[in-house]
């Protein structure tokens, strides 16, 4: 006699809490060939806005965190992603109709995105700083900052490295972000909020919304208390609208790429402000 | 005879010479505009200078064509050592030139030839020194190897230093590889079709850098051209909002420097001479046209009277007048319309409760002036305090704790720069961690320099000029474009049920 398996519910992830969206909305997720896999919250207006608020009540902690703190917390979510790649694999498998072989090349690339983005923690400040040589008696340095709030469409056709790889360059700086998880493939989303909410990532760090991205990003694109807007996966969106909204605050904007962007330097640096400070010399 | 009164030492004007009129310059020629023609004043005296010229859409259009040309042709094949010798000729024409530019420059904008003869010119001069010698290192940038230009460059400045600001924003676009067609301010074009002319004796090749003039209309068509590729603004936050929507989707690159708010903020243990040297510096330089000024006075309570009686006793000292004298402190304001604009903002702070204490000093009867001012009582809702003022105009607010000095310094949309004055090196620096500003002056204010990135947070725009980060703006990251494959994944349209 074969067991009857325990289906779980998949929630909203926001300020460390896994709430149903307040509209009471879900929506059916299914597999690759049709099927019914899950119901996903569909995340409304307010639901987004709880995220910033929650998002922005993290930035103080988070970004005041020492690099080689920030760089441990984002090892240690590789390091539980790994040892929770079964459930991944099976939920890519469902999703996107991939073979385990497939599914678990997506899970260890994930992994190592995470560990890529951890080890530049305590580095890209060196990197993208440096100490100016002004003409005058001035001590005069340059460093990047957070830029604070960061609101991200993910990528709509890869459920879980699509996420990681949009989410690890925004966090890792010392923003926090509010995610817009893939619309068709949420699952991965969630689970990886769970990963995240027993990794040492303090709550509201990261925020994993799920539902319509068409409906939940001019929400975000306007929010004026977000400071910039990854749209890495808003292609299929009238992206360009979200673009000119966000204009209205601001924001520093990524646009949409096709695929999974690759780690890389400058994704980070996109959503820093370099500081300058400038200090007198005395004359002796 | 006080030590106030003092013979006038005004700088002759001979060594100009201006014609009655000035075209666009466009492919290395001085052509006419097909708009219609519009007068610069002087605005300490209203009498005309000289005609300019008005861009219309064919004009912009035959600029960006030269840039577009010029770099397919020229500039893009050239060596980055050759660029670079080119900046370097231009860096040296411009401090031969010097004395003349910095007289024509006080006479088309008001301020202080004290000021554009030791601050605005000497670092138009450095900027393009210091670029000159990155044109051909830019693998050094820290873009990677072999980074890209962007194309041509529309470039729009604004009227505060307006030989400077072309300075920030050609030097950098040149020495990066880009052709740059830029509209100065309508009120002071003047200096810029002087720059022309320097770049005729420079022998710079035709259609790398073009000039349009104008007004703001001019402007519009000029970043909203499709064969842009670059859009660098430094103005209004309002109409940096408006570009940063006109360009959406363009694939234009923006660099914006826009207004400011910024916090002075004044420590009890402050060294309190310096201090008050660096407040009346912070706000009152440039006639406060700055949109980095300090122009929001954060004073720790227990030092408020002290500080402000002394400000008042300085700014009793302050020479307002002819900027041509260089016995000049203050000089005009740039413009009937900036004038109003102070005069409104001003007149609110006294509408809604702050006090208003005035320089005594002697207006000139004609030209566009305002004495220096100093409001306290002003709390943080207070529209003088919120909004850019723009001139010789001081909030003074108070703080207790280093904590809600920090809350109140950063509880504007702005950030573009903030000031720290203490004797205590730990609480300076925690301080500057803890302000959202993109320049932080410590026991000190208003200090530029070409080697040192320059630009704000939130609201005050994005980018940066100046330093290596200055060449970010005008390149293409060789590391930019690589995509990882996604080989777990198969394209499923988005389901939405």
């Amino acid at each position: 006699m074969t067991r009857l398996t325990i289906p779980k519910t998949y929630k909203l992830y926001i300020g460390g809490a896994f709430p149903r969206s307040e509209s009471g909305r879900t929506y059916a997720v299914e597999s690759a060939a049709g099927g019914f896999l899950a119901n996903a919250a569909q995340a409304s207006r307010k639901d987004a806005r709880d995220a910033v608020v929650a998002a922005r009540a993290a930035v103080s902690g988070w970004s005041g965190a020492t690099g080689y703190n920030r760089g441990q917390v984002l090892y240690r979510i590789a390091e539980l992603l790994e040892g929770r790649r079964a459930q991944f694999v099976e939920e890519i498998s469902a999703s996107e109709g991939v073979t385990a072989a497939v599914a678990s090349r997506q899970v260890d690339a994930a992994i190592d995105v995470w560990v890529w983005y951890a080890g530049w923690a305590d580095k890209y400040v060196q990197v993208a700083g440096n100490g100016n040589p002004v003409s005058g008696p001035y001590f005069n340095l340059s460093t990047p900052e957070p830029t604070g709030v960061v609101a991200v469409v993910a990528p709509q056709a890869s459920g879980l490295l699509g996420l990681v790889s949009v989410i690890a360059p925004a966090v890792v700086t010392g923003n926090t972000v509010v995610v817009v998880a893939s619309q068709a493939l949420p699952l991965s989303a969630i689970s990886l909020s769970e990963v995240l909410a027993t990794s040492d990532v303090p709550g509201g760090v990261i925020n994993v919304l799920t539902g319509s991205a068409a409906e939940i990003a001019p929400w975000l694109a306007s929010h004026a208390d977000v400071n910039g807007l990854d749209l890495a996966g808003a292609e299929a969106l009238d992206w360009v609208e979200l673009q000119i909204s966000a204009a209205d605050t601001l924001k520093r904007v990524l646009t949409p790429v096709t695929g999974v962007p690759a780690p890389s330097l400058d994704r980070m640096l996109a959503f820093t402000e370099t500081k300058t400070v400038w200090h007198t010399k005395s004359l002796i | 005879m006080s030590f106030l009164e003092y013979a006038p030492a005004p700088e002759s004007t001979a060594l100009l010479h201006l014609r009655d009129g000035y075209g666009l310059f466009i492919d290395g020629e001085f052509v006419d505009g097909n708009g219609e023609p519009f007068t610069s004043i002087n605005p300490a005296t209203e009498k005309v200078i000289t005609r300019i010229a008005t861009a219309d859409e064919h004009d912009v259009d035959l600029a960006v064509k030269a840039a577009r040309r010029a770099y397919d042709r020229t500039w893009s094949k050239l060596s980055g050592a050759d660029r670079g010798k080119y900046l370097f000729r231009i860096a040296r024409l411009v401090q031969e030139r010097s004395r003349e530019l910095a007289v024509a420059e006080s006479l088309d904008n008001g301020k202080p030839i004290k000021e554009t003869r030791d601050v605005d010119v000497p670092l138009v001069a450095a900027w393009f020194f210091y670029y000159a010698g990155w044109a051909d290192k830019l693998d050094y940038a820290g873009l990677g190897a072999d980074p890209r230009a962007l194309g041509v460059a529309a470039q729009v400045i604004p009227w505060n230093f307006p030989l400077l600001m072309l300075a920030w924003k050609i030097a950098p676009a040149l020495a990066a590889g880009n052709t740059v067609v830029l509209k100065p301010a309508e009120t002071t074009s003047l200096t810029a079709l002087l720059f022309a002319e320097i770049l005729q004796q420079a022998d710079l090749p035709a259609g790398v850098v073009n000039i349009v003039t104008g007004a703001g209309r001019t402007g519009e068509l000029l970043v909203n051209h499709p064969d842009v590729n670059k859009v660098a603004f430094t103005g209004s936050t309002a109409v940096g909002k408006a570009i940063a929507r006109s360009t959406a989707g363009s694939g234009k690159k923006l660099t914006l420097e826009l207004g400011g708010k910024a916090a002075n903020i004044v420590f009890d243990d402050a060294p309190i001479d310096q201090a008050i040297e660096g407040i009346v510096n912070g706000i009152f330089f440039n006639q406060g046209h700055v949109c980095c000024a300090g122009s929001r006075l954060l004073v720790q309570e227990n030092i408020h009277d002290e500080v402000v009686d002394r400000l008042k006793t300085r700014l009793s000292t302050l020479r307002l007048g002819d900027p041509l004298d260089k016995n000049t402190d203050i000089g005009a304001i740039n413009s009937r319309e900036q004038l109003d604009r102070i005069r409104e903002l001003s007149n609110m702070g006294d509408a809604e409760g702050a006090e208003r204490w005035t320089a005594e000093c002697v207006i000139p009867e004609n030209g566009f002036w305002f004495a220096p001012t100093i409001f306290t009582n002003v709390s943080t809702s207070h529209r003088i305090a919120r909004e850019e003022i723009f001139g010789p105009v001081l909030s003074v607010l108070t703080f207790r704790t280093p904590a809600e000095a920090i809350s109140k310094a950063n509880n504007t949309p702005y950030g573009l720069s903030a000031g720290i004055w203490s004797d205590k090196g730990s609480r300076i620096l925690a301080v500057a961690d803890k302000l959202k500003a993109g320049v932080v002056w410590a026991n000190t204010f208003n200090k530029f320099d070409p080697a040192s990135p320059f630009g704000g947070y939130k609201e005050s725009g994005y980018g940066r000029e100046g330093g290596r980060h200055g060449l970010a703006a005008y390149l293409e990251s060789s590391r930019a474009v690589e995509l990882v494959e996604t080989p777990a994944v198969t394209t499923r349209k988005a389901a939405a049920k």
